[in-house]
């Protein structure tokens, strides 16, 4: 059956190097690159109707691997995430509200993109498909045959849809301050620097807070704490377009200092798993540490004393957090690979 | 051409109806509350007909058919007190359509797979226990998934012909499908228990009568997107 693809569907843009899998492939809008890891392609898309943002993380397969051994880790690492995601959107805010954990809620999954009915592989599938007279295919003008060529030629691996989180990142924001101080200069007075420093410290206790409610109530090591995996979310702004055009006008004056109020919302749990040893939320603190220090020298002094030892920090947030902060003592002799092997 | 989740005008609706389309006049005014969607990343020619009805009389009527099997009653029946809103139901929508492209419904169809995709467990006829209508329903959502040019292989429709098809076979009020009618029909406790999600702790020191119906509807949220989580985790092992 000879059919002309190129009327049908377009052409991917020649600007995007990843083909997405179905059924992304074809999105209007085209889902837009954010970045991307050793692992994972995160893309800004929107979900069930274009005026609703999500963010589509996409674990492509690896051609260097065995097929099946690939198809494993992929899915064990996407469930994983998945998981420990939707865990920490039930912990939710209790009791006094203080204690509250953030993350992006999952709107969709799938952990195998070439997944199939049971023992329906290939030409199999082409003879079901066939049976069906009316195959949803077909009225896309492809054969069956080349679909099930597209489909086995095509991406394979696994995807998340999240929520968008709107706002930015912690690093994002404390850069901002740092160059706001940088241009003002002398002009700063010594009362604008002190409440400056005051917000950004209030910022780095209601980190300390975050990471603990979710050691604590999470029973989730987060695996990969930096200041760019954590973001400060302006609360008015749950999707609001009024807030977003606000912001595009603060940023165009670019003079004014980043607002670092909001709520703090953790990200990328692609490293995280379920633990509650004081070993490994130790290290989870030293690893933000580390990051942290080298990532914002200016404030790098401040970590210890709000962060982690302040009663509206990491230590007042539950009530192992003592011993875990002595763990990290420990930790921090010996760096964060506590045996020798691996 | 509509690649957005945007409902038909229902001005449209009534115009094509009084300019003799297919449909009795009388019966497109009384049914104007179904809505047509194209689901984001779906292929543009999957289509989404949503209808409501409330006062429902005729239940048990209808849960026959789909129990016999009546091919003419190729919809999903859905209790609404179980749906908390749109989005809830259109996330079901969105990876029953996306299974059924890729050739894996774990259902008969994907008018079952709509309401199977509600579920958080592996279990079909569990889902349709708690998500599917009962003798019981008073307030009842219909989805029919289908190519918006008509047809499914074993029969051809359009919207105004499921229209004057349900509007004859449900005995109700047509009524919009809507966020706040489902508020009002939404059973949160019930919602929860479907779920298993526990029921939070009374907040200490309750906070004033201003900032409650603030809370509700944070509590609410929380519980989609709870819901939503467990919706895309089902059947991952």
């Amino acid at each position: 059956m000879p059919t002309d693809l190129t009327t049908t569907i377009p052409a991917p843009s020649p600007t995007t190097t990843h083909v997405l899998p179905s059924p992304f492939t074809y999105s209007q809008p085209a889902p837009v690159l954010l970045t991307q890891g050793a692992e994972a392609l995160v893309y800004k898309t929107h979900f069930l109707d274009p005026s609703t943002p999500a963010i589509l993380k996409f674990r492509p397969s690896k051609a260097y691997r065995h097929p099946t051994l690939d198809a494993r880790l992929t899915k064990q690492r996407v469930l994983a995430e998945a998981r420990v995601l939707v865990k920490l959107g039930g912990v939710g805010a209790e009791g006094d509200g203080l204690c509250e954990v953030n993350v992006p809620g999952v709107l969709g999954l799938e952990w195998d993109v070439g997944r199939k009915v049971k023992g329906a592989e290939g030409a199999v599938r082409v003879r079901r498909t066939q049976g069906q007279e009316q195959g949803p295919s077909q009225r896309r003008g492809q054969s069956v045959e080349e679909r099930v060529k597209e489909e086995e030629g095509g991406q394979k691996g696994a995807w998340i849809l999240m929520e968008f989180v709107e706002g930015r990142s912690v690093k994002e924001s404390l850069r901002g301050v740092d160059a706001y101080v940088k241009r003002r200069g002398e002009a700063t007075s010594q009362e604008e620097t002190a409440r400056m420093n005051e917000e950004v410290k209030s910022l780095m206790r209601r980190i300390g807070r975050a990471v603990g409610a979710m050691h604590s109530r999470g029973g989730v090591v987060h695996g990969d704490l930096t200041s760019s995996n954590v973001m400060v979310r302006p609360r008015a702004g749950k999707g609001l377009n009024g807030h977003a055009e606000q912001r595009h006008e603060e940023e165009s004056s670019s003079i004014s200092c980043p607002d670092l109020k909001g709520e703090i919302v953790l990200i990328d749990f692609g490293l995280a798993t379920q633990s509650i040893q004081d070993e490994d939320r130790a290290v989870d603190l030293y690893v933000l540490e580390r990051a942290f220090g080298s990532t914002h020298p200016r404030q790098e002094d401040w970590f210890d004393a709000e962060v982690l030892q302040h009663q509206d920090g990491y230590r007042g947030s539950f009530k192992g957090a003592n011993v875990v902060l002595k763990r990290l003592e420990e930790v921090r002799m010996r760096g964060r690979k506590r045996s020798m092997i691996g | 051409m509509e690649f957005s989740l945007a409902s038909v005008a229902k001005s449209d609706l009534r115009e094509s109806a009084a300019k003799g389309f297919d449909v009795p006049l009388l019966v497109a005014v009384e049914g104007i509350m179904i809505e047509e969607f194209h689901l984001s990343h779906l292929p543009p020619e999957l289509a989404v007909y949503v209808a409501c009805y409330t006062d429902v009389k005729n239940a048990p009527y209808l849960r026959q058919q789909l129990l016999a099997g009546n091919q003419t009653f190729n919809y999903a029946f859905i209790d609404a007190s179980t749906i908390l809103s749109r989005r809830h139901l259109l996330t079901a929508c969105f990876r029953a359509c996306n299974d059924y492209i890729h050739d894996r419904l774990k259902s008969n169809n994907v008018q079952s797979e709509v309401v199977f995709c509600l579920s958080s467990n592996n279990n079909i006829g569990d889902a349709f226990r708690r998500f599917g209508i009962s003798d019981e329903s008073k307030d009842i959502i219909v989805v029919k998934v289908g190519d918006s040019a008509g047809g499914d292989g074993s029969q051809t429709y359009n919207k105004g012909s499921i229209e004057s098809h349900l509007n004859e076979a449900v005995e109700g009020t047509g009524i919009d499908f809507s966020d706040s009618w489902l508020k009002g029909v939404c059973n949160l406790d019930k919602v929860r228990k479907n779920y298993k999600i526990a029921k939070p702790q009374p907040v200490k020191g309750a906070k004033t009568v201003n900032g409650d119906s603030d809370e509700a509807l944070n509590r609410r949220s929380e519980v989609e997107v709870q819901v939503l989580g467990l919706m895309a985790l089902r059947g991952a092992t």
